[in-house]
Formats: structure tokens, sequence, C-alpha cells
């Protein structure tokens, strides 16, 4: 990698916090292979749910630098503070964290002006009721299709996307990816996966979805 | 949590109309951090910003005369204005403290500078 891992060696001291895996290093290697992208993009506002460490937020921090603003969410006190150190000792001083459940208290007034959407779900495939926790499992809880925690996020994308906005996901084949990229078809989206991994029993995949052009502009919201 | 932050925070407890803006009681504020000012992104977030709330922020933890009453015409050549928007929305921290939801009262705590926006079942 051309671009530095951020430094998280403390997130082994918050039991309760996912520490970085397969997963984590597929999405930031497909970011860096976007860098060019992202940075011709220029967004102003960068949004991660569920960031756990926190390092793929100050990895996009890394790429993109401080003339921006990085929200980061989690529902998992112990995420929040350790996004926060991940933070601290990145020296990413554009970092802003609130505990939330996905991002329902920062809408409406976020909508329409999220450039950069990013979003590391628990995607594994669980009993339905493994999902309600605030503990390191609802980290990986995704109830049935593993796709319980993710398809409440999907409806609000559209708005919360600014025009240029631009979402990444994490998914498992068990997710199967292709009805999510026609889900996001019927929203105004094109889907494609740039990048995917084969990390014990896991295909994973990172969904990137872009607006389509269309003469319909609406509004946001 | 940045004043920038809670300009974007609503309250959503269960039969709550209007949510917005969330009232800052804060216990301890930090207005010594340095954010590198960076003039585009102050210009880009100024239209972002709905200004009364962000007067009425800085009214709450005290510092109400940190900005002018409107945003000034043609701000992106008015350097000494994007500083103190600068200032106010990146550099000053509430670190503890509680946002209160203008109906319901309900109070969210902020610890270490991050707002707890959680709600319980009965609240969803």
């Amino acid at each position: 990698m051309e671009i530095p891992t951020p430094i998280f060696s403390h997130v082994k001291n918050y039991p309760d916090v996912y520490e970085p895996a397969e997963d984590t290093f597929l999405l930031l290697d497909a970011l860096e292979k976007d860098k060019e992208f992202l940075k011709n993009l220029k967004p102003v506002l960068s949004v991660e749910i569920g960031g756990g460490s926190g390092v793929v937020t100050s990895f996009l921090n890394e790429i993109l630098g401080d003339s921006l603003l990085y929200i980061c969410t989690d529902l998992n006190p112990q995420a929040i503070q350790c996004i926060a150190e991940t933070a601290e000792v990145n020296h990413n001083y554009s970092t802003e964290v609130v505990q939330s459940d996905l991002l329902s208290n920062l809408q409406p007034r976020l909508n329409g002006l999220v450039d950069l959407l990013v979003f590391n779900p628990p995607y594994v495939v669980t009993p339905p009721a493994e999902i309600d926790s605030s503990d390191i499992a609802s980290s990986w809880a995704g109830g049935t299709r593993g796709r319980m925690v993710m398809d409440r996020l999907f409806p609000q994308v559209p708005s919360l996307l600014s025009k240029r906005g631009i979402f990444y996901l994490v998914v498992i084949k068990e997710n199967d990816p292709e009805e999510i990229c026609s889900v996001f078809e019927s929203l105004g989206f094109r889907g494609e996966s740039i990048m995917s991994r084969q990390a014990g029993p896991e295909h994973l995949s990172i969904l990137k979805f872009t607006r389509l052009q269309c003469t319909a502009s609406g509004k946001n919201d | 949590m940045r004043l920038l932050t809670h300009n974007m925070l609503t309250s959503h407890v269960k039969g709550v109309n209007n949510g917005y803006p969330l009232k800052i009681e804060a216990t301890e504020v930090n207005v010594e951090s340095e954010v590198d000012f960076k003039p585009e992104f102050i210009c880009c977030m100024i239209p972002r910003i709905d200004w009364d709330v962000l007067k009425k922020a800085l009214a709450w933890i005290g510092k109400a005369d940190l900005l002018p009453e409107e945003i000034v015409d043609n701000y992106e050549e008015d350097e000494e204005f994007l500083r103190k928007v600068h200032h106010t929305i990146m550099e000053i921290e509430i670190v503890t403290g509680s946002l209160i939801c203008p109906e319901s009262e309900r109070s969210f705590p902020i610890n270490k500078g991050i707002p707890n926006m959680l709600l319980n079942e009965d609240e969803v």
C-alpha cells in the first residue's frame, strides 16, 4: 500500500470493538485504488456509519486530508471512544464522532450534503434476534441474509447523498450483491463491485454506488 | 462535539414533531483547539449551516459575540469573516454537557466530546 495504514494498535484495548480484519483491509484497498477518483470528487463531507475502530475514516483522512469534515458514527459505546482515539493518534483533526443508530439524528439536516458515504455493515447471516445488541455482536450480526441492518439504510441513501455523492458498501456473497445493486438501481443509482476477495469462508466485495444521470432532478429532501 | 455537528443534530424521540435545534447545556467547553483554516471548506459550509441555530448555539455557551448577526455579503472575499466562522464551527468543542430536545426535553449526554443520541426502546 502506498498510503500508510492508520495506527490501530490501541484497538485491542477495547474488547467490544471489532479489530480491523480482512473486510476492513479490503475496503481500505478499494478506497486506495479509487484515490484519484476520490480526490477529484473534492468531497466536503464524508460520513462513515458503524466506524468501529475508526480506521477507515482515518484512512480516508490520509487520502483526502483535513479540508473536509469527517463524521463517524457507531452505536457501540466502546467503539465511539476507540474512533476518537484513532483520530487522535493519527493526527486527524477534522473528525467528529457521534454515538447513534445509523444516521437518524443527523437527518434531515445532512440530507443532500453527504459527498462520501461509507458503511462496513454487520453483514454476517445470523438469527434475527442477534441484531439487537450494543456490544461487539452488533458489529457483525446482520440477521436474515445478513441484510437486516443495511436494508434499513438503503432507502435513506438517495436523500442523504449530495448530487455527486458516492456510497461504498462492504458485502459478502450471502447478502446477494446483485440484488442489492438492483435495489439501488430502482433508487436511481448505478452499482458495481470494485474489488473482491475470498477471506476464509467469506467471499467479500466492495460495492460502489453512483447516481444515475437522469433528467428528473427532484429535491434531495 | 463541534458546533458544526450540533448544527446537524435533531431529536427524533417518538411523538416529537420538531426536534431541532437541540439546546446546549455545557459544563465543559474547549475554545482553544486549533484547526487549520481552510477558506474553501468554510465557503462550502456556510450555505449548509443554519445560521440562526449557530447563533443560538453560541449564545447557549456564552459566546454570542463571536459572530455577526447576519452572514456578510460576498463572504468568499472576506477573510476576517471566514476566520470567525472557522473558529466557531471548527475550533469550539463541547466536551461535557447535554443536548436537550426542544419538545420532549429529553436530555442527550455529551461526554469526552461525543454526543450520545441513542434512544431507548420506548422512545423510538
